[in-house]
């Protein structure tokens, strides 16, 4: 063993996050996501434990918002995943190239979006029966609004995460595996909003996702769930998406501007 | 082959800049059908911004293009140019993870091409891909990549076909058949082709005519011969090592 070749690979990756904010910021993004998730789980748990209530149904709330969650993950990584695979292939010209307008582009994306989304639900749901007994449908109905707006915020988000690929380039690919985490901690998705500070409550209120976990919770729980809540997850949701197609087009055209489309490609 | 007939392609004082610097400034020329014209410069002449301008993707900061008599600036009208011209270059690939048939699928559908399948075991045949054409592209040479590069190319029959150093990667054979295969195409087609390369040799063998590039000026212009008459070089290559070198005609 040389040192002078150990420390030359560690002065690489040094170098690395010196010249990379976001390789810097995701040092610290995945930790203290963690530790706000399990923090509130933590509370949530100590909480029923004090007011000495019945356990609740554990398995069915942790499980369920597991698969549920992975709904919007899935989605928005069928978007971002998917665009930056043309990247990777150094594909992406050839299809800029081609007749394909920017619009078709999107809209095939979603569809992508939607059958990963379909075969992981199902394959998640059937393991959930198989291994633990239990049944995501116990939610009836309400399971399809409820993943129809996980579905919409994945499109969301996995579209502005594209944009901002497409315009900072490599740099900003490390927010196609980490950008839907964020929403996690305030999507109440493992706990009941009241767990949450009084001032991510409020946070939370503008984050569609927060209304399905609460509306599944209440259903496991024997409780009724508001439409009038499902309806603002859904509108929340469609303004969301009209921004995000807003953005995408926008920098789009700033990409094209400024020369950065061909760069990507190649 | 004298330029004839109306041009497919039409530039007029094109320019670009990124920020304060200008990358193409005030470039015009026109493509014929059944022509093959060479842009030829050093690296940051702006050869590689023209061809990103004609095919839509940086928009020109002052200036006109023309396709088939249609703006590559309106996206509709984008669309349909679109549909009429391909691109090739060494330096973009085609889906890894996809076979080579799958590969040329995909384009056919985006190019609307009717009975894909013939086609695609024609381009096969042509370019001599079948003994790989269930493998995966991961696997290909590249020689075979490049070959795979121009048979997507084709896919749609282009009328005006951009080809940005397509040889650069083949071994002499190939790129030899893959230069005679472009100059009949030409010939029986009248395919138009705006082609460019840092093979001298090969831009003397090809080009009917050269657009000579340099700091994104078109600073010379003529067949191959005329331009080597105009730099009193010996050949092409010595007219490129001058202009590089800052001679001026």
């Amino acid at each position: 063993m040389k040192w002078h070749r150990i420390s030359a690979m560690f002065l690489r990756h040094i170098y690395l996050y010196r010249h990379s904010l976001t390789r810097l910021v995701e040092i610290f993004y995945w930790p203290l996501l963690d530790l706000l998730v399990w923090g509130f789980v933590s509370l949530y748990i100590t909480k029923i434990s004090a007011e000495g209530k019945s356990t609740p149904n554990f398995l069915g709330i942790f499980l369920g918002a597991l698969i549920l969650w992975d709904i919007l993950f899935r989605s928005q990584q069928g978007i971002s995943v998917s665009f930056l695979e043309e990247v990777w292939s150094r594909n992406f010209l050839n299809l800029f190239v081609s007749p394909l307008t920017v619009g078709e582009y999107l809209v095939s994306l979603m569809l992508v979006a939607v059958f990963k989304v379909v075969v992981v639900f199902l394959v998640s749901a059937l393991l959930a029966w198989l291994l633990y007994s239990f049944n995501l449908f116990i939610i009836g109905i309400y399971l399809l609004p409820f993943m129809l707006n996980l579905i919409i915020l994945g499109w969301a988000i996995g579209i502005i995460t594209t944009a901002l690929i497409l315009r900072f380039g490599q740099q900003a690919e490390v927010l196609a595996w980490g950008i839907a985490f964020l929403f996690q901690p305030v999507s109440a998705v493992f706990y009941p909003l009241s767990v949450l500070p009084k001032f991510l409550q409020k946070l939370a209120m503008i984050i569609p996702a927060s209304y399905v976990f609460e509306g599944m919770r209440a259903i496991i729980f024997g409780r009724h769930f508001s439409l009038t809540l499902l309806l603002r997850a859904f509108t929340l949701n469609l303004i969301y998406l009209s921004l995000a197609l807003f953005f995408f087009f926008r920098m789009f055209r700033q990409v094209r501007v400024r020369g950065l489309l061909a760069r990507m490609g190649e | 082959m004298a330029a004839i007939g109306v041009p497919v392609l039409e530039v007029k004082n094109l320019s670009k800049s990124y920020n304060s610097f200008p990358a193409v400034k005030n470039v015009s020329f026109e493509l014929y059908p059944g022509e093959i014209l060479g842009l030829l410069g050093p690296n940051g002449a702006g050869k590689t911004t023209i061809i990103q301008m004609l095919m839509g993707l940086t928009s020109p900061t002052s200036g006109e293009i023309k396709i088939f008599n249609l703006d590559p600036e309106k996206p509709r009208q984008r669309e349909r140019i679109l549909s009429r011209m391909n691109f090739s270059s060494t330096y973009v690939a085609m889906p890894y993870s996809l076979t080579l048939k799958e590969s040329l699928m995909v384009f056919a559908k985006l190019y609307g091409v009717k009975k894909a399948r013939a086609k695609i075991d024609s381009l096969i045949d042509q370019f001599d891909l079948k003994e790989v054409a269930d493998q995966p592209v991961r696997t290909l040479s590249s020689g075979q990549m490049t070959k795979l590069n121009l048979a997507k190319a084709f896919v749609n029959d282009p009328e005006v076909l951009l080809l940005d150093e397509p040889t650069a990667s083949l071994d002499p054979d190939i790129a030899d058949r893959t230069r005679k295969y472009l100059l009949e195409v030409k010939q029986t087609r009248r395919l138009a082709i705006l082609y460019t390369s840092h093979n001298m040799q090969e831009m003397e063998e090809i080009s009917d005519r050269l657009l000579f590039l340099h700091h994104g000026e078109i600073i010379a212009r003529g067949t191959p011969e005329d331009l080597v008459a105009c730099f009193e070089g010996e050949d092409l290559e010595d007219v490129f090592l001058k202009v590089a070198r800052e001679v001026r005609p």
